[in-house]
């Protein structure tokens, strides 16, 4: 049900029944390591090629967030996923392998959550019993579709962002024990005229803003209403600068705790990723794998995830345009 | 004397470098390209032979000297064989720096898969 | 060695080359350049680098392709421009008569 100008309310409450992650080696060497389902000691998964690498993850992810939801592959009706590459090869592929009828989407980062309120507006629909949402990403393949080659000795600033390598999934299903999900905010493009794509986090916060800021003139809530609020990855140059935006706009975001995914993914004052974390991967392993964790442990209540994406393509980039943003908020409570 | 020349000259050419990446904000290839093409107009003024001279491999390492040596090649064969020297000269001196970087490069694809 | 200063160059290169190719194998010359920035860039070596680090990574699209093809993606525009700027001071020596002579 549309509520407000852009959000769905799922009155039916759709709930995560599974859940899972799987990362690579520097997310398990991160401080949410416990909560991921594999951790991959490599980078390379032993796999011939990067993108190989990141199907596999997402291959994984999603058989466990299957496994996890106790249900039959056969009776998943429906797969949504999106990622980083090119005409979103690794879902393609991973939708191959699962053969359920598939909808590929492109929100960049953004991805995570955009995946998961399809899904759950389905099944709050009655359009789908069993739903699965997916996204991935792989350090790799981003360096080498976005940057430049991974062995390149390009020197990266400190605003630039660190790829997450990791996959997440979740099933949705109409009834059963889990997190239920409550609602959507689907953002629409800002764009501010940033055009330093080793600056995604500040060019991705106005986006973040915009969202959040219609989230709560969609559904009458306040920033008190949730235990914590995340960005997707804005990281240590970005976040600062939404919760700046949303101050000055008089949202008491000091009433809540707002952090972001890639600020939590990894230790930024020991691990070697700059500003933090960014992928699609960043917000789908923080949400899948540690946010629903604490959910489950009755730690937060109610959360809101503002999942972030930066809609730039090389070529764009190279024509002088700039970096087109996007937030998808999704707010997931725990069940009563 | 030579040994500290080489390091003082060649380390600032990388300076320069180094500032046109955090300063004017340029990509590893916008910058590369810039001091090959400097590295042409100072050999063209005939300056830079004299800075060889003086810095030695502080010189001839940097990027700069490969700029240097194309326009040298064009100008000896130009001085040699007249004005199709211009074009055919170009690579003349060059000829060792890339077919080294083709072939260890190429050879290194055969063999090694990139660590990430 | 017996060589002149302009005969010792070639081999010089040669050698840092070889040498930054070993570096970008083994994973390590990105690692170094995230910390010495323009110091590995600048240098010969990192014209090497660029030119192997592309050779690596597109090996999986095939030696033609992805080795071949895309081997120059980094360098080459170095060398176009060196090329081209090389071309322009010769015609300039052309013109003003010195024929190459400095």
């Amino acid at each position: 049900m549309l509520r407000g100008n852009q959000t769905w309310w799922f009155e039916n409450r759709p709930v995560i029944i599974g859940a899972a992650t799987v990362v690579g080696p520097d997310e398990g060497d991160g401080p949410l390591a416990a909560d991921f389902d594999l951790v991959h000691p490599e980078l390379d998964m032993q796999q011939k090629s990067w993108e190989k690498a990141e199907r596999l993850l997402l291959e994984q992810a999603t058989d466990f967030a299957i496994q996890n939801a106790r249900i039959d592959k056969d009776q998943l009706q429906f797969y949504v996923g999106g990622d980083l590459m090119n005409q979103i090869i690794s879902n393609t592929f991973a939708a191959r392998a699962l053969g359920v009828p598939y909808i590929g989407v492109f929100g960049a980062c953004s991805t995570s959550m955009e995946t998961l309120a399809i899904a759950s507006m389905m099944v709050n629909s009655n359009s789908a019993d069993y739903a699965l949402a997916g996204t991935c990403s792989h350090n790799c393949t981003a360096e080498k579709q976005f940057r430049y080659p991974t062995e390149y000795g390009s020197q990266k600033p400190p605003t630039a962002q660190y790829t997450v390598t990791g996959a997440g999934a979740a099933v949705i299903a109409a009834s059963g024990d889990g997190p239920v999900v409550e609602c959507a905010t689907i953002g629409k493009i800002v764009d501010l005229g940033i055009k330093d794509p080793f600056n995604m986090g500040a060019a991705m916060a106005p986006a973040a803003v915009d969202t959040i800021q219609s989230h709560f003139n969609d559904t009458g809530r306040t920033p008190k209403d949730y235990d914590l609020i995340v960005t997707g990855d804005l990281a240590s140059v970005g976040h600062p600068i939404a919760t700046e935006l949303l101050m000055r706009d008089g949202v008491p975001m000091d009433q809540t705790v707002f952090n972001d995914c890639g600020l939590m993914v990894y230790d930024i004052s020991r691990q070697k990723v700059q500003a933090g974390g960014s992928g699609c991967g960043c917000s789908a392993v923080v949400t899948y794998g540690h946010l629903l964790k604490r959910i489950a442990k009755g730690e937060l209540k109610r959360v809101l995830v503002v999942a972030t994406g930066a809609l730039l393509s090389p070529l764009s980039f190279q024509q002088g345009e700039s970096i087109p943003c996007i937030a998808h908020a999704v707010a997931i409570s725990g069940k009563e | 004397m030579q040994f500290l020349w080489a390091f003082v000259i060649g380390g600032a050419i990388c300076v320069i470098g180094q500032l046109m990446f955090d300063l004017f904000k340029l990509t590893p290839a916008h910058t590369m390209a810039t001091l090959v093409v400097i590295g042409a107009i100072i050999d063209g003024i005939g300056w830079y032979e004299p800075l060889v001279a003086f810095a030695g491999a502080g010189a001839t390492v940097p990027i700069t000297s490969f700029g240097n040596a194309l326009v040298h090649g064009a100008l000896t064969e130009l001085e040699k064989s007249g004005w199709i020297g211009v074009i055919s000269g170009i690579f003349k001196v060059t000829s060792a720096g890339v077919s080294a970087a083709i072939i260890f490069s190429f050879l290194a694809a055969l063999v090694v898969r990139p660590k990430g | 060695m017996g060589m002149s200063k302009e005969d010792a160059s070639n081999p010089t290169v040669a050698v840092l080359i070889l040498i930054s190719v070993i570096l970008t194998s083994l994973g390590v010359y990105d690692k170094i350049a995230q910390w010495a920035g323009a110091g590995t860039a600048v240098p010969v070596t990192g014209f090497a680098n660029s030119m192997c680090s592309a050779a690596l990574e597109h090996r999986s699209e095939g030696l033609v392709l992805g080795v071949g093809a895309n081997m120059f993606k980094l360098a080459g525009s170095v060398i176009v421009f060196g090329t081209v700027a090389a071309f322009f001071v010769g015609i300039a020596h052309l013109l003003l008569g010195t024929n190459g002579g400095h």
